[in-house]
């Protein structure tokens, strides 16, 4: 094949790596480098580094971490269990269909069901702990969050689990181990590809949830997402935001790197 | 182990996952208009949810964009699938790959943030065109990801054997490289599309003022307060939802059995 001839299946393809995956990164950490007036400055990761900002890094931190360790541990046995099932594929569609329905609509469903007089303050006050208030605290934005993510942890911890050959486990079991000898020595490490890919698909996307907290916790919780988002459209302060943006990329990257690497070393 | 407990466990789950839905659905038909106290069946905020011709409009624009921005994706997707494959190094192709997948991983809110820093610079005026070239550009990767497994698992055989028999190099493209990789590119355009639908927060950076879709037209209602009209569309979105999947799966099926050399 001759190289000219060739040249116009990359040109749009190219053009758009160009154009939208290198010029919005360099852009947005050369905006980190200047303030409100257009002025070049370091001023904004000084700024990070101040205690505002890294509290609410770390609380942002925080609140991913606790979102994928409830996604994780609601989402390893279901998946378990869905791969040992007859119905695997009908379970895995119902499983997968409602990550279709918009975001938005599920966290709107929450503030009917967390309202004052909703369906889980009824539930409360007949169990008998009485009512209290859950919208707007932040256990009804980790609540719904892990709601709103348990489908992207369940399914590639099932396509591990499914790929698992079954005569590692039959092994297991007729050399004496007991069935957690065998899910902790067997099956959890043969798996770890797949926690590892639902942790990538949970913590980075909790980090920057700003709908969330502006719709279910009204404010109180305030996460990466939620800062940047303040700062391009609400403060109009662009530098800051895309200052916060670049660590939010540093930490993407960073997770990348620590959940990724050693897919092949476990096996 | 006994069978109760993985039945009662995914049946504890299912419930989780589906109650809100549900929830949401089943209050659309309250008179009472609150999420809380069911008073009466009634068909009105679906009556005003059509009569509503603003709404309408907003369906209208994003339909628009999702089937404008998945054809476009889908050409340059596939073209870019077609890079990646006859790039002549190993490392450009990793390369490639690489950058591909940047906005795949990316979190929403930068995505957002970037282009509309990137459409600010170029000028691109915010509303119908900025949301369009959003879409397009994040739904192109996503078609790259699902095409490239097709062009993989094809066999240069037959490539060989079209050239051997004289076949041009757009024949070769046309005749034998498309049709074989076609079920891919119907998934690729079917993702963009869902993508492009269900897209919140890139479309909210770079929306500005005027122009509105559906999901961010939802986030300013939930905003402000629960209003039935929303639980009415959550409902005839879910229907729609569940009338695409199935859509899917049959595409799938037929593609399956109709596709020519499929090894799977």
């Amino acid at each position: 094949m001759q190289a000219n001839n060739r040249t116009f299946y990359w040109i749009p393809y190219v053009l758009w790596i160009a154009l939208f995956v290198v010029a919005p990164l360099l852009l947005i950490v050369y905006y980190s480098f200047f303030d409100l007036n257009g002025n070049f400055t370091f001023a904004n990761y000084q700024n990070f580094f101040t205690p505002v900002y890294l509290t609410m890094a770390l609380s942002s931190f925080w609140y991913a971490f606790l979102i994928t360790f409830f996604c994780l541990i609601i989402a390893y046995p279901a998946a378990y269990f869905i791969t040992h099932s007859k119905y695997k594929q009908l379970l895995l569609l119902l499983i997968i269909l409602p990550s279709w329905v918009n975001l938005l609509l599920k966290a709107y469903a929450f503030l009917g069901i967390f309202s004052t007089y909703g369906a889980a303050n009824s539930l409360l006050e007949t169990v008998g702990i009485g009512a209290r208030q859950i919208l707007f605290t932040d256990f009804s934005f980790v609540f719904v969050s892990v709601y709103i993510f348990i489908p992207f942890m369940i399914l590639p911890i099932f396509n591990a689990l499914d790929k698992l050959n079954p005569a590692l486990i039959y092994a297991s079991r007729d050399l004496g181990a007991s069935f957690w000898a065998t899910f902790l020595k067997v099956i959890f490490p043969l798996t770890s590809s797949g926690v590892k890919a639902g942790v990538q698909a949970v913590f980075i996307p909790a980090l920057s949830l700003f709908m969330m907290t502006r719709l279910i916790a009204g404010n109180r919780v305030i996460t990466l997402g939620t800062a940047i988002e303040q700062h391009f459209l609400v403060t109009q302060d662009w530098g800051m935001g895309a200052t916060i943006a670049v660590f939010l990329i540093l930490i993407m990257i960073v997770m990348m790197i620590v959940t990724g690497t050693r897919k092949k070393g476990v096996l | 182990m006994a069978r109760f407990w993985p039945r009662a466990y995914l049946i504890f789950v299912f419930i989780l996952l589906y109650a809100p839905i549900f929830y949401l659905m089943f209050y659309s038909f309250n008179s009472g208009g609150t999420m809380s106290s069911f008073e009466g069946f009634t068909l009105d905020w679906y009556k005003e949810l059509f009569a509503d011709t603003r709404l309408l409009i907003i369906v209208l624009n994003t339909v628009v964009i999702a089937l404008f921005s998945a054809a476009v994706s889908t050409i340059i997707g596939v073209l870019g699938a077609l890079a990646i494959i006859y790039a002549r190094k190993r490392i450009y192709q990793n390369a490639l790959i690489s950058l591909n997948n940047v906005l795949i991983v990316s979190p929403d809110v930068i995505i957002g943030a970037s282009f509309l820093i990137l459409f600010t610079i170029i000028g691109v005026k915010l509303g119908f065109a900025s949301v369009l070239l959003a879409h397009i550009a994040f739904s192109v990767p996503i078609v790259v990801i699902m095409v490239l497994p097709k062009l993989e698992e094809m066999s240069s055989t037959l490539i060989d054997a079209a050239r051997d028999l004289g076949a041009s190099r757009l024949d070769i493209l046309t005749k034998v490289i498309l049709p074989y990789i076609t079920p891919g590119i119907f998934a690729g355009f079917f993702m963009a599309l869902t993508y492009s639908l269900d897209d919140f927060a890139v479309t909210f950076f770079v929306t500005g003022n005027g122009f509105t879709t559906l999901s961010v037209e939802i986030y300013s209602l939930a905003r402000r307060g629960i209003s039935l009209n929303v639980n009415a569309l959550s409902t005839l979105l879910f229907l729609f939802t569940i009338f695409l999947v199935i859509g899917y799966y049959f595409i799938q099926k037929r593609n399956e059995k109709s596709a020519v050399g499929v090894r799977k």
